[in-house]
């Protein structure tokens, strides 16, 4: 089943005005795929994401989305500094669930609960978020994503500033979820060689164009 | 000590300032929060400086000054947003720039017209005797909104505190909580202005939080302490204001900087 369907998705910002940052981009991404988008600085994989993620309102082509999805996004200074648990993040993720309530239902903070077992990071769910290591900071933005999906969890350079061993560590565990939840997986990376390790499938954008979509074992040959 | 605080309550003039310093403080500190954690701390500070040059202008005019203010700090406050989120003007410089001409502008008013005379000393510095009944009601109706509004809203100032990006993808209306945090800063830094001063009334804002911060891990207990950090400080910054006749504002200020040094004390200590 597709749950993301994009079809010719044209989109520039305002503040550059001589060239798209994406041009006639059409993919779909189907129940179970672990998809990390690969490219160079500038190609336009971030742009592509939060088209998905609704940051960027679409003005040209069409993107369905068959599931509610989880998103994590890329750092921002005010988090390194910020006053808040684990928990607290953790349990903000299930906010786009029921909007309109003024509080956390019981199922939410089951839901936080189970996540946060299943992330290993239950124990230590009263622990300040910003005295955290950067791979646990991560893992913690991963379960607030889940918090938000039942399936579909989208991830802007996760590994982004971390250690290589942390950031494999961080590949490993999103290899798990999506073996054994089925989570359905698209991410942002710009590390070539551990997304062809771990990713059921790469693509890869140039210049606002999709110039490669298949296997990771494929897109090393090419 | 005891005695001193039965003859300050006799007095009508103190009941008011206790009960809209309370309500005041108290507001000031949770909305400070998210104000502080999203680093929009200077925009409470470039408000009360708008907020003196309406003050001027009213007070020349001979219009009620309170409820001139409101509506244009409102508008103050949500263009200075508007500026943070454009990158082409550094927000901080705006802040300056608007901060600063309000002032002067105030300031010139004043000194054709009245003069600085005691009224706008007390408005620039704060003043316990300047509360009259329709500062009491304002700031009763204002924080029982405040209070309300912090509320229902609280999990979701915290996710848009916490991450616009994320709140944004949830479905969240960012803009519009931002919007209602400064409005709501706007009105809580006019009904302030009186007790505190245009020129102290952000310390109120800022103060708590940062202390909070220092030794509270967590975003629940950062804003309880806040609000009690605040509320502590304006009663011992009124008492002291009362016993040694030093302006009110800058008294409250004061107690607020020792409570923020000795929080950073206890943090080096516990944490270290």
């Amino acid at each position: 089943m597709n749950l993301i369907s994009i079809k010719n998705l044209t989109f520039r910002y305002e503040s550059r005005d001589d060239e798209d940052t994406l041009k006639n981009v059409s993919l779909s991404v189907n129940e179970g795929d672990f998809l990390c988008i690969v490219g160079e600085n500038g190609s336009g994989k971030s742009t592509l994401i939060k088209c998905i993620v609704g940051l960027n309102k679409v003005p040209e082509g069409k993107i369905t989305l068959k599931e509610k999805l989880g998103y994590l996004p890329q750092k921002t200074e005010i988090q390194a500094n910020f006053p808040a648990s684990i928990e607290e993040v953790v349990l903000s993720g299930t906010i786009s669930n029921n909007i309109k309530n003024i509080w956390y239902t019981k199922q939410d903070k089951e839901k936080a609960k189970e996540i946060m077992k299943e992330l290993d990071i239950y124990t230590i769910r009263k622990k300040c978020f910003r005295d955290l290591s950067g791979g646990q900071q991560q893992r913690v933005l991963i379960a607030r994503a889940m918090c938000a999906t039942n399936n579909l969890i989208v991830l802007d350079e996760p590994t982004n500033g971390l250690d290589p061993s942390i950031a494999r560590k961080i590949y490993s565990t999103l290899k798990t979820l999506n073996k054994k939840r089925n989570l359905t997986i698209v991410m942002v990376s710009h590390d070539v060689e551990r997304a062809v390790k771990y990713a059921t499938r790469v693509i890869e954008i140039e210049r606002g164009k999709v110039t490669f979509d298949g296997l990771p074992e494929r897109y090393k040959i090419v | 000590m005891i005695n001193t605080i039965i003859e300050m309550l006799q007095y009508e003039f103190i009941q008011r300032a206790i009960l809209v310093g309370t309500l005041v403080s108290l507001c000031a500190a949770l909305l400070g929060v998210s104000l502080v954690l999203k680093r929009y701390a200077m925009i409470g500070d470039g408000l009360s400086h708008v907020g003196f040059g309406i003050l001027a202008v009213a007070l020349a005019i001979g219009w009620s000054p309170l409820f001139i203010s409101i509506p244009v700090v409102i508008i103050a406050a949500i263009l200075l947003l508007k500026i943070g989120n454009n990158s082409k003007i550094q927000s901080d410089s705006a802040i300056g720039i608007i901060a600063s001409s309000s002032l002067a502008i105030g300031v010139a008013i004043t000194s054709a017209t009245t003069g600085i005379n005691t009224d706008v000393w007390n408005y620039m510095f704060g003043s316990i005797l300047a509360m009259g009944e329709s500062d009491v009601i304002l700031s009763v109706i204002v924080s029982i909104i405040v209070g309300i509004l912090f509320l229902i809203y609280y999990r979701k100032l915290f996710a848009v505190t916490f991450d616009e990006n994320f709140a944004k993808a949830s479905g969240l209306n960012v803009k519009w909580y931002t919007n209602i945090i400064a409005i709501l800063t706007a009105v809580i830094i006019v009904v302030g202005m009186r007790m505190m001063g245009t020129m102290l009334i952000s310390s109120i804002i800022i103060f708590p939080a940062l202390t909070s911060m220092r030794l509270f891990k967590t975003f629940k207990k950062v804003v309880i302490s806040s609000g009690v950090i605040s509320i502590f400080s304006f009663f011992i910054g009124i008492y002291f204001s009362y016993i040694y006749n030093i302006s009110t504002g800058a008294m409250i200020v004061i107690v607020n900087l020792v409570l923020f040094i000795v929080f950073i004390l206890l943090d080096q200590i516990i944490y270290k």
